[in-house]
């Protein structure tokens, strides 16, 4: 009778043959990638992450829509949109150092581990060099995170929220999009010229990171005018009547409401404050105002009639006369029946861009790209002038501030743009202790593989 | 004084839409033993059906306006609704701005036949399976309504704003020299629910349909040997049920902008309402609404949460922990109820 003896040795080596055995046909056909996702045939793939369900999913389509007339664009098809009027020449319409792009879709449903999720299996699963979209700063920021540690390169889209380029910047993340520091900046002259320097303020804020930076920016920004913040009241991200938090507003002794909401927040708040008649009130001998420091061109749309006359800021808006507007707006009212939102807007400038940063840097390494992408100057892609900030990865350009029109001539100019303020106005030091000071870095760039 | 009061207001107000939807939860329960999770689904339906006649009553006819210009330099066209063309520009307007009043005569019906086609097409065939089923079933059924209404309408909020006469704000307690400023539609709003309510009431109270429900809701089977078809009575129950949240939907459709997750939203805090109230009570179910809608207001004053922080999130939940322990079958439940 035979008789099988296991010792441990030989346990060790018998496993280490068959695992290299197991190995051998993996390491003897899969293609050796010197970064991660490196395109190998004709084709290069973008992985767009945008919400497609949940609260944000119109905002999330518009963003979509955007991506795909970008990658149209970049293939040479359509009327090649802001291709012409973007002031680096390196684009050709021929896709993307000569492969044509294509794309796949993820669902970040605005939630965080839900976008993760996705970015993830775009990036794994189908080979995406590059995640773009999202429309809220806690997915941003997860996705970033994501983008960083797997080797591939983060084009935010709409994130608002400080703390993407600040204390949670990564060397592989980019954000074309404005920030809550650069509402409050933008606001506050506004502010002080139309309100005056002697007010009252009464804050309600979302209650998660985008809503706490938000108020943090203007609490700064209108406290140095001079005014006085009476209370900041932090309401959940799943409420949906905030007829409990307006109506102590009206004894306050407040004459500024100023909500740090967003998407169907505002538009439930916005719709409960007017309903109180706050804006019909006079308190401490002043009119009363509403301000909304951060606007969507589809918040607009739901809010209706109630945000007549209320100030706000922007990222973009279709009504910029400079030629890069004009040609996007054309190029997406042709084909979609609408002007773009500024959702929609950073997400295309956002492709172009990271497409434009691979052709200059003759690769589709993100070590390449990063290095292209920082420190770069643009014009013509809607904003004006903008330059990508070396030391943070945040665009600085020109930013808006717009109210609720008294009287649209049709149902997209519910905006209309009071002051355009100059990025001098709006810029701050990388160091900045509102974007996590001289702790927050970069890190390195992170190729993958 | 007058911030307890706009407090209290507020309460009433919450609680009357959390009352109204419970009251359906418990009439559907009570009579088909049914734990129907698509309810707050049917609530969010009534709003759209206030959407969809606010859109209908803006039908348009396109005329070009060679002189004007739209946002891509093509001449503009202008929308006039057919309703203006018909009435006159000020009779149009105004029956534009009734949509939502107007949306009650639509919704009943409307209401009705969803409630009526949901018993008879699905919830019955799962009357003698466990509540777990009923719960995946109906739940499943509320997310379909969602979808639905997402695909057609979008995931933005609609406004869908009340006629300019009731939406000003009214001042309660100018009589009683206080400043007490209230949105009117909010105090047409909470009327209208204790109009709906007290006609459930009565309607089961002093209508011979409604003595036999109530009889079936107590001991079905005797009834049933009398020779009456209880079944019947409860379907129709059912789409009473289906009636009165879809009320709740379209008057509350002015206080905040429709959106297809209204369902979800309110579902899970009306479920709470029927349990603090008693399974299968009804006085139980409107009390606990208007208790719990009275707490919530207060839990959100800045008082409360800088005092107890997160205490506006979770306050329903700790009084219904609290009351469930001092009283395991809720405020008015009955002995037997889902007990077996």
């Amino acid at each position: 009778m035979s008789k099988f003896e296991f010792t441990r040795r030989g346990l060790i080596k018998s496993g280490a043959a068959v695992g290299a055995g197991l190995a051998m046909p993996t390491i003897l056909t899969r293609p050796a990638f010197s970064y991660t996702n490196e395109p190998k045939g004709g084709t290069v793939t973008l992985g767009f992450n945008v919400p497609q369900t949940g609260p944000y999913a119109d905002e999330g389509n518009d963003e979509l829509l955007a991506q795909k007339l970008a990658v149209e664009h970049l293939n040479g098809e359509g009327d090649g949109g802001c291709l012409p009027t973007f002031s680096s020449k390196a684009l050709k319409g021929n896709g993307i150092l000569g492969k044509k792009v294509q794309f796949v879709t993820g669902d970040t449903q605005t939630k965080s581990d839900a976008a993760r999720a996705s970015a993830k299996s775009m990036i794994e699963k189908d080979g995406a060099i590059m995640i773009n979209g999202g429309s809220s700063s806690g997915v941003a920021v997860a996705v970033q995170g994501l983008c960083q540690e797997a080797g591939v390169i983060f084009m935010a889209g709409l994130t608002h929220a400080n703390d993407t380029t600040g204390k949670d910047r990564k060397a592989n993340g980019f954000r074309h999009f404005f920030n809550a520091y650069m509402s409050g900046a933008a606001l506050a002259p506004v502010l002080a010229k139309e309100m005056g320097k002697d007010r009252r303020a009464y804050h309600l804020t979302a209650d998660y990171n985008w809503g706490w930076t938000q108020e943090e920016s203007i609490k700064a920004s209108t406290e140095a005018l001079g005014w006085e913040t009476v209370n900041t009241v932090k309401t959940p991200l799943a409420s949906t009547d905030f007829s409990s938090y307006i109506a102590p507003v009206i004894n306050a002794g407040a004459d500024v409401l100023v909500l740090n909401h967003y998407g169907g927040n505002m538009v439930n708040s916005l719709t409960n404050a007017i309903q109180f008649g706050l804006l019909d009130k006079a308190v401490n001998g002043k009119d009363f105002k509403i301000v909304v420091p951060l606007y969507s061109e589809l918040m607009a749309a739901g809010a209706g009639e109630n945000i007549k006359g209320v100030l706000g800021s922007m990222n973009y808006n279709w009504q910029l006369e400079n030629a890069g507007s004009k040609a996007f707006v054309k190029s997406f009212g042709e084909k979609h029946g609408r002007p773009p939102s500024n959702s929609a807007q950073t997400c295309y400038a956002q492709v172009l861009l990271y497409a434009d940063a691979c052709e200059r840097a003759g690769t589709f390494n993100p070590c390449g790209v990063v290095e292209a992408l920082e420190g770069f100057e643009f014009d013509g892609l809607g904003n004006g002038p903008t330059t990508y900030r070396k030391e943070d990865h945040q665009c600085f350009k020109d930013v808006l501030v717009v109210r609720g029109a008294q009287n649209p001539t049709s149902k997209f100019d519910t905006l209309e743009i009071v002051e355009i303020t100059p990025v001098a106005n709006v810029t701050y030091p990388p160091n900045h202790p509102m974007f996590g000071g001289d702790a927050a870095t970069l890190g390195k760039c992170n190729a993958g593989v | 004084m007058d911030a307890i009061l706009l407090q209290v207001l507020n309460g009433l107000d919450k609680g009357s839409a959390y009352a109204l939807i419970a009251l359906g939860l418990t009439l559907i329960f009570g009579t088909l033993g049914v734990v129907n999770f698509a309810h707050g689904a049917l609530f969010m339906i009534g709003a759209f059906v206030a959407v969809t006649l606010q859109r209908v009553l803006n039908l348009s006819i396109e005329t070009v306006h060679a002189d004007k210009k739209d946002f891509l330099g093509n001449p503009l066209k202008v929308q006039t609704t057919y309703v203006e063309t018909w009435f006159g520009e000020s009779a149009g307007q105004l029956i534009i701005g009734w949509s939502v009043p107007l949306a009650i005569l639509a919704v009943i019906p409307i209401m009705l036949l969803i409630g009526f086609v949901m018993e008879r097409g699905l919830i019955r065939h799962f009357y003698k399976r466990p509540h777990a089923d009923q719960i995946l079933v109906t739940f499943g059924l509320a997310i379909v309504f969602q979808e639905i209404v997402k695909a057609i309408f979008g995931a933005n909020p609609i406004q869908t704003p009340a006629p300019d006469a009731l939406a000003g704000v009214w001042n309660l307690g100018a009589w009683l020299g206080l400043s007490l400023p209230y949105p009117a539609w909010r105090i047409v709003y909470f009327g209208f629910s204790a109009i709906v309510i007290g006609g459930v009431f009565a309607f089961l109270q002093f209508t011979t349909f409604g003595m036999v429900v109530r009889a079936g809701m107590a001991d079905r089977e005797t009834v049933g040997l009398l020779g009456i078809n209880i079944d019947r009575r409860f379907t129709l129950m059912f789409g009473v049920a289906a009636a009165v949240a879809g009320l709740a939907g379209v008057m509350y459709a002015p206080i905040n902008p429709p959106n297809y997750h209204w369902g979800m939203d309110f579902l899970v805090l009306s479920f709470v309402v029927v349990v603090v109230g008693g399974m299968g009570s009804l006085p139980g179910a409107v009390l606990a609404g208007f208790l719990l809608g009275i707490l919530e207001s207060f839990a959100s004053t800045t008082w409360a949460t800088t005092t107890i922080p997160g205490i506006n999130q979770i306050i329903i939940y700790l009084v219904a922990i609290v009351i469930l322990l001092a009283r395991p079958r809720g405020l008015m439940g009955r002995k037997g109820v889902m007990e077996e």
